[in-house]
């Protein structure tokens, strides 16, 4: 396993990052991540940097559809249901 | 996040039941559960936030009428989001024919690497592929900077410039928080093409806020 004992590089430890957060790399490669991000202070604020973005995107989902829209849609409802009613009625 | 919130199959045909019977209290419970999600899903395919309304009301009306012909065997959420994802689609390739291609897909280097390589040390340099200039810990950033509607604006336009694999990828998984087996099944992709979509989108979004914090 001459390749799995190489140190990776920076370079390389940034490709793999996704991977490490869903936790899919294989054992190997797992402990080479760690090791790398022991001795390396840019990479780990680099994987710092890379939950602060998940967590900034992850904001972006509390805007939600305009009170506006939100009559429309009950009115696009009820019209549906007057509808329904006069073909089954 | 909103899959947290899906209910129980039990709870979901309860809910298709009251539904179909017109039940308007089963309709705003549905539309609390999934408008977020269907607004976000719509805004990842058209270029702004009136037309992803739009999306989202012709999507709703679009599960009225196909209500009664709801099959059990698929889970309610992701037949909702087929339908918002399906109008958004159609809807999205409708506005790229009126606005110029440029605008919509920039020609980005899709299988590029996920940081610049001039920030890396060279072939020549004792420590080849270390960092020239490492990126700084935002431990320090304040949180009204890093939540700031400038922030926001930053990121929506950074996920306006992936190309819309990534784009998909990304607004399920980390805006939406969707599990990546979820996302998968929605898109109809394998989960290392889900894995390879995500980690090249949120390489880009990274970048994008590297910048805004540190211009
Ligand atoms: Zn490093």
């Amino acid at each position: 396993m001459r390749h799995a004992s190489r140190e990776l590089t920076c370079q390389e430890l940034v490709e793999l990052v996704t991977e490490y957060l869903e936790d899919t790399l294989a054992p190997s490669e797992r402990l080479r991540f760690d090791a790398h991000l022991r001795t390396c202070p840019g990479c780990t604020a680099y994987i710092e940097q890379m939950r602060t973005t998940i967590r900034v995107l992850g904001k972006l989902s509390e805007e939600s559809v305009s009170e506006d829209a939100r009559r429309e849609l009950l009115a696009t409802f009820r019209t549906w249901k007057a509808d329904v009613a006069k073909r089954d009625g | 996040m909103n899959s947290t919130r899906a209910p129980s199959p039990t709870d979901e045909l309860e809910l298709v039941l009251a539904l179909r019977a017109g039940d308007e209290d089963a309709f705003t419970d549905l539309v609390n559960r999934y408008e977020a999600a269907m607004l976000q899903i719509a805004l990842a395919y058209v270029p702004s936030r009136a037309i992803a309304e739009e999306v989202v009301q012709e999507a709703w009306l679009g599960v009225l009428h196909g209500i009664e012909r709801f099959e059990q065997r698929s889970q309610l959420k992701t037949w909702l989001m087929r339908i918002v994802l399906n109008r958004a689609k159609r809807r999205g390739s409708e506005e790229a024919r009126t606005i110029p291609f440029s605008v919509i897909q920039p020609a980005w280097n899709d299988s590029g690497p996920s940081v610049e390589p001039g920030r890396f040390r060279g072939p020549s340099n004792a420590w080849p592929g270390h960092w020239v200039s490492p990126p700084s810990s935002w431990s320090g950033v304040p949180e009204a900077r890093l939540l700031s509607g400038e922030m926001f604006e930053q990121v929506r336009r950074a996920l306006g410039e992936l190309p819309t694999r990534q784009r998909e990828v990304i607004t399920l998984r980390d805006v939406l928080g969707y599990p990546a087996h979820e996302v998968c099944n929605v898109l109809a992709i394998s989960e290392t093409n889900q894995r390879v979509l995500l980690h090249r989108a949120r390489s880009r979004v990274r970048a994008a806020v590297e910048r805004y914090l540190e211009q």
